[in-house]
């Protein structure tokens, strides 16, 4: 177990009460209520659930991109109210800068936070190596695979010096086998380089195979139905039978709470 | 270097890039190309002859004495009139006119474009105007541009500039509005924001579409020049027709023609090749 923090870490990211109203065309929608969270420094937390569970509300609130309705949101006590370096963002559609070369993506955000120029070819040459793209240096993004994007998009966030990785189902659009590398790449480049990881999935075994802690969430409105802690050592093998017990003790967790609601609906 | 310390992962699977076809097929494709683009000029060419020969008009000139009045514009030594060799001077005003008008509405078009399609309280303000601007011929302008800069090549600069203006215009609105917004999100969680973002953003995601309008806007320029030419200017190619006209000299006004049609395909040329030397990124243009 060398991988986990033995020693409780410092609280990074905290989010308290959150409640997030969204107003749709057919009236407000309410896409999260209560939601509390805290973030150590150094942990890999999924958040796991179906879809419009507010997962990715709550990973686009903690970005930035969604102001909450009630509630708040700290990074080292600071209030999020805006976008910045200190937490990156991959999407699951790459989101990458479609005119820059691969090596200009991943400079793009030292060269807008105005670092010099060495700095800057240095800061890309170690993260393009890190993401093992530096063959494809010259490449513009619609040159690669999908695998390959999104190994930019994490280099890009990387080399930005961010504190906090956020991952919005960032392997969903990717075939089994190139998921399945990019999680161990993802879980290798998060040892070596101590980030704390925000990791948004529905998919049980990801979560299981990626996370320190998976929170489950539950719809209608959005809120955090319940933490599991993932004592596996790493790497995890998706065969072992604890592993696999997880994983049904997770599913469970799943649908109990589907299966509930929809006692909870058909009974009013 | 210490690539290997950072390294945390195999290479990814290498991509075998499509390999290029050879010099000599490539030479060939384009021979053929060119061979395809021809049939059609050179059937045109060969009706016209016929029809000349056939109905013995006077009205209209064969081919060939086209080809002959173009060889005394351009070089002389044939007739020895008015316009013998003085393709050069014509030609160079109206040049001037047109990129002069050209480059003034992609001066003015482009970044009003930009901040038009980013800034909603600028676009509810001129939106409307420009809306009911638009659908006027810019030909109906000649008379109020001929009061407003007076008998002149300005009136024709100005006629250039209203034609490829709203082109140049529409399409970077365009272009800025169907920027995809995550892009937005993404530069902006990089750490750029605000005034930054149309440098590094907008205006690249945008190019495609500016492109477009700067290949309309001179096709415009070229028609509108003519227009420009026809009252109050001594040179340039508009004037020459205009003056082939009033002299019933239809092979003067079919090389003015002519020329116009080589010089703007010769323009267009440039500017798909700059469109595409700028655009090598997008996998819709580097044709």
């Amino acid at each position: 177990m060398l991988d986990r923090p033995t020693t409780i870490a410092p609280d990074i990211l905290e989010v308290s009460d959150v409640r997030k109203i969204y107003q749709a065309s057919n009236g407000p929608v309410e896409a999260l209520r209560g939601v509390n969270l805290t973030i150590r420094k150094g942990e890999f937390v999924c958040l796991l659930g179906a879809s419009g569970c507010g997962k990715s509300t709550l990973l686009r609130i903690v970005a930035g991109f969604e102001k909450v309705t009630e509630g708040s949101v700290t990074m080292y006590g600071f209030s999020v109210d805006k976008p910045g370096p200190d937490r990156g963002m991959v999407f699951q559609d790459y989101a990458l800068f479609p005119w820059l070369t691969v090596r200009d993506n991943i400079g793009f955000g030292p060269k807008h936070r105005r670092l010099a120029t060495k700095l800057v070819s240095e800061l890309t040459d170690k993260f393009m190596a890190m993401v093992g793209l530096t063959a494809f240096a010259d490449r513009y993004p619609h040159q690669l695979s999908g695998g390959m994007k999104q190994r930019v998009a994490i280099a890009r966030v990387l080399s930005n010096d961010t504190d906090v990785l956020l991952m919005d189902e960032p392997f969903g659009a990717l075939d089994a086998l190139t998921r399945s590398k990019l999680q161990e790449e993802l879980v290798e480049i998060w040892r070596t380089t101590g980030l704390t990881v925000i990791f948004v999935t529905h998919s049980v075994e990801e979560a299981v195979m990626l996370a320190d802690r998976v929170i489950v969430m539950s719809a209608g409105p959005g809120r955090i139905d319940c933490e599991i802690e993932v004592d596996l050592p790493r790497p995890r093998d998706v065969a072992s039978p604890e592993f696999n017990a997880l994983r049904r003790e997770v599913t469970q967790r799943l649908t109990s709470h589907i299966a509930g609601s929809r006692q909870v609906a058909a009974d009013s | 270097m210490d690539d290997t310390s950072n390294r945390v992962q195999l290479a990814p699977a290498a991509e075998t890039p499509v390999p290029a076809a050879g010099k000599r097929g490539q030479g060939v494709q384009r021979a053929r190309t060119i061979a395809l683009a021809l049939i059609v000029p050179v059937c045109l060419m060969v009706i016209w002859d016929v029809m000349v020969r056939w109905t013995g008009t006077r009205l209209v000139p064969s081919p060939y004495g086209v080809a002959v009045m173009m060889w005394d514009f351009a070089f002389g030594g044939i007739y020895d009139d008015a316009y013998s060799a003085s393709l050069p001077i014509h030609f160079w005003k109206s040049v001037q006119r047109v990129y002069g008008g050209f480059l003034c509405a992609a001066a003015v078009g482009i970044p009003l474009g930009l901040m038009i399609g980013r800034m909603p309280l600028l676009r509810k303000l001129l939106d409307p105007t420009l809306s009911l601007l638009r659908p006027i011929p810019v030909t109906a302008w000649l008379p109020l541009s001929m009061i407003f800069f007076g008998l002149g090549p300005r009136a024709a600069i100005f006629l250039v500039f209203l034609g490829a203006f709203f082109p140049i215009l529409l399409n970077t609105v365009f272009g800025v509005r169907s920027v995809d917004i995550r892009l937005f999100e993404a530069a902006e969680m990089l750490g750029c924001s605000g005034a930054q973002q149309f440098r590094s953003v907008v205006l690249p995601a945008a190019l495609p579409s500016i492109f477009n309008g700067l290949r309309l806007g001179a096709g415009f320029a070229w028609i509108l020049i003519v227009v420009g030419e026809m009252t109050g200017v001594p040179e340039g190619l508009g004037a020459v027709i205009m003056d082939g006209r009033t002299l019933s000299r239809t092979d003067l006004v079919i090389t003015g023609m002519v020329i116009i049609g080589i010089t703007g395909f010769v323009s267009d040329r440039i500017l798909l090749m700059l469109s595409n030397y700028f655009l090598r990124w997008s996998p819709q243009h580097h044709a």
